[in-house]
């Protein structure tokens, strides 16, 4: 189990040394950062200063270097645009970002999961395949489109729920829905599959030979083996909609993570980019290592790995 | 055997027993058997001839798609056929239990073999899982496990094959149950472990009185563990006697083909080639009349294709086929 966690904790450190060059490479790449800092009216002599300030006078290498280095230290450098620290702008958006993804991710097992199963008991059947169609809809519609139509619905014509804004909780229930949605297809399926699989194997021919109730064959016998890419895939989707949020929160107008992420990129404030991309890193590795021990937690055979 | 008292009602009864596939094919076409108390009946045949089937069919854990009917199906006097899913699975794992081929993969991996073994426990009797958990303890000792404790609380993928085959049929005794279906139980076993679980299975029936249908291609296992035997072929239990009348007399061609394909030390002749039977088991679909054999026969008649007559050859001995109950004798000749 150490060895494990220790192979894994490795991996996620390459993986994030990863995200990082890239991240670091893609905003030098849009242009000299100098000149966009400044501005149009700034002078050739303002550009240089301002290079000088921020450091962009150095070798790449050795700008890189320097920001790995304070990063790890704890230090993601100053917004130019809000004059404070990128990591204090992330905190202060962090709470609405977590509260709609943990609300869509929740809102998206308690449809795909009991869905999933019901189109796998009946394989085959006109049931299963009217819960498919909904996943191969619910994954062409883009979620953009998703927001404005319930907002149009719900927000303006019956006037139940606030179309932007996070004044009380009713704020989030539409931008929870709509993520929601985004993740349902993938995991429905999921678990549609996995659940075939485990009701037709041995073990629950054996479940059943010992006269077990349906439930439990079904929820016990074979949902916990079917759980386990399903597990995964959640915490994988968390991810997805953490970072994902930038549609959602410019769409309902909600100041969270992505919210922030997206201004800094239009206005090439880079440390907050570079943040940004860094934070989303990190909480994604992050889980990804939960969904691999919340595997090995499911899976025996996986904890002796 | 005049002297002996008559039988008591068979603990399992199956008349007329017919299995259809979804696809039209008819695995099993009207059976009957009959399994005593504490005797082993042995279902022996090629793969395909739907041995399996039929005792799924019993068990009524047949896959989807699958219908079965049956003329009678009586479990311990009980009518199985009128009764609900529901009420059969009160009976399954409880009176009336199943073990299968494949003990790697009968197992749920996602649980410890004291929870799985305690769970048919509570689920037909009731009590406290510690209880049950004594009584999977006690269980796994007798089927020869030693540090049962330790067991319990093991994974099935930390244990070998013949000990998960052990385990399943420890979990079949949780109920004390009077009739054990057990599907080709050591087919997937080392040959040295099969021979432990067969002696395994013959001292629990002399010590618990135990009912068994024992599902086998292998007649080395029938002539070792069975009391009767039904011989079947595509769907048809085609001969049946008890154990010692069908080596010594066997009268359907397609017994008589399948005891060649076995050597047997000291009668089998080291100048003949073994013998084997050619071709395979036809799927059977509806409309076939006749023999299903007939073409890999080497008895085969024009007659054949038309109905076959049940013969008896002694009392409890009985086999379908046109030829008379002496043609291996003249044939000899």
């Amino acid at each position: 189990m150490l060895k494990f966690l220790a192979r894994r904790a490795l991996l996620a450190l390459l993986v994030m040394l990863t995200v990082l060059t890239i991240s670091f490479g893609l905003t030098r790449l849009s242009g000299d950062l100098a000149i966009s800092i400044a501005g149009p009216q700034a002078t050739q002599q303002d550009v240089e200063m301002i290079r000088k300030a921020y450091g962009l006078d150095r070798p790449l290498p050795v700008q890189f270097a320097s920001w790995v280095v304070s990063a790890a230290s704890g230090d993601l450098g100053r917004s130019y645009l809000y004059h404070e620290q990128a990591a204090t702008l992330i905190k202060a958006r962090l709470p609405i970002t977590l509260t709609l993804g943990l609300c869509g991710l929740a809102i998206a097992l308690v449809v795909a999961i009991p869905l999933g199963i019901l189109a796998a008991m009946r394989e085959g059947s006109l049931l299963d395949r009217a819960i498919m169609l909904i996943a191969v809809v619910g994954q062409a519609m883009p979620s953009f489109w998703l927001g404005l139509v319930l907002i149009i619905t719900f927000g303006l014509q019956l006037g139940w729920l606030p179309v932007s804004g996070n004044d009380d909780w009713r704020g989030y229930v539409l931008p929870s829905i709509v993520l929601a949605f985004s993740a349902i297809p993938s995991l429905m399926r999921l678990t549609r599959s996995g659940m075939v699989d485990a009701l037709a194997s041995d073990y629950i021919r054996t479940a059943r030979a010992k006269g077990l109730s349906r439930a439990a064959i079904v929820l016990k016998h074979a949902l916990r083996n079917a759980a386990m890419p399903v597990v995964a895939i959640s915490a994988v989707q968390l991810g997805f909609m953490l970072s994902g949020s930038i549609v959602i929160e410019s769409v309902f107008a909600l100041p969270g993570v992505g919210y922030l992420g997206w201004e800094s990129i239009s206005k090439n404030d880079f440390p907050v980019v570079q943040a940004v991309v860094l934070f989303l890193a990190v909480i994604f590795i992050l889980l990804t290592l939960l969904a691999d021990l919340l595997n090995a937690a499911l899976d025996p055979r996986l904890r002796a790995s | 055997m005049s002297g002996q008292a008559p039988h008591p009602a068979p603990i399992l009864a199956v008349e007329g027993l017919r299995v259809r596939f979804g696809g039209g094919t008819q695995a099993v076409r009207g059976i009957s058997l009959a399994v005593n108390r504490g005797e082993t009946h042995c279902l022996v045949g090629e793969s395909g001839c739907g041995k399996s089937v039929s005792a799924l069919a019993v068990m009524n854990l047949l896959a989807r798609g699958a219908t079965r009917s049956a003329d009678r199906l009586a479990f311990d006097g009980t009518d199985l056929l009128p009764l609900s899913e529901r009420q059969m699975a009160r009976l399954r794992g409880d009176k009336m239990a199943m073990i299968f081929q494949e003990p790697m993969t009968s197992l749920n991996p996602a649980y410890t073999v004291g929870s799985q073994m305690a769970e048919v426990r509570q689920r037909h009797r009731g009590g406290t899982r510690a209880a049950a958990l004594d009584r999977a303890a006690e269980l796994l000792a007798k089927v020869g496990i030693t540090a049962p404790g330790l067991r319990l609380a093991q994974y099935p993928h930390q244990l070998s094959g013949g000990l998960r085959q052990r385990v399943m049929i420890a979990m079949a005794l949780m109920c004390d149950p009077q009739l054990l279906i057990a599907d080709e139980p050591t087919t997937a076993l080392d040959v040295t472990v099969q021979a432990q679980i067969l002696r395994l299975l013959l001292d629990l029936q002399r010590e618990l009185g135990l009912a068994i249908l024992l599902i086998t291609h292998d007649l080395g296992i029938v002539a070792r563990m069975a009391h009767r035997v039904s011989v079947m072929y595509a769907g048809r239990v085609v001969e049946h006697a008890t154990a010692a009348e069908l080596f010594a007399a066997p009268t359907h061609p397609y017994t008589h083909g399948l005891l060649d394909c076995v050597p047997v030390p000291g009668r089998t002749r080291r100048d003949v080639p073994l013998g084997s039977i050619p071709g395979t088991v036809p799927r059977i679909t509806a409309g076939f009349t006749g023999c299903a054999f007939r073409e890999r026969c080497a008895h085969a008649m024009p007659v054949c294709a038309g109905e076959v007559p049940l013969r008896e050859r002694v009392p409890g001995h009985a086999y379908e086929c046109f030829l008379p109950a002496d043609w291996p004798q003249r044939s000899a000749a």
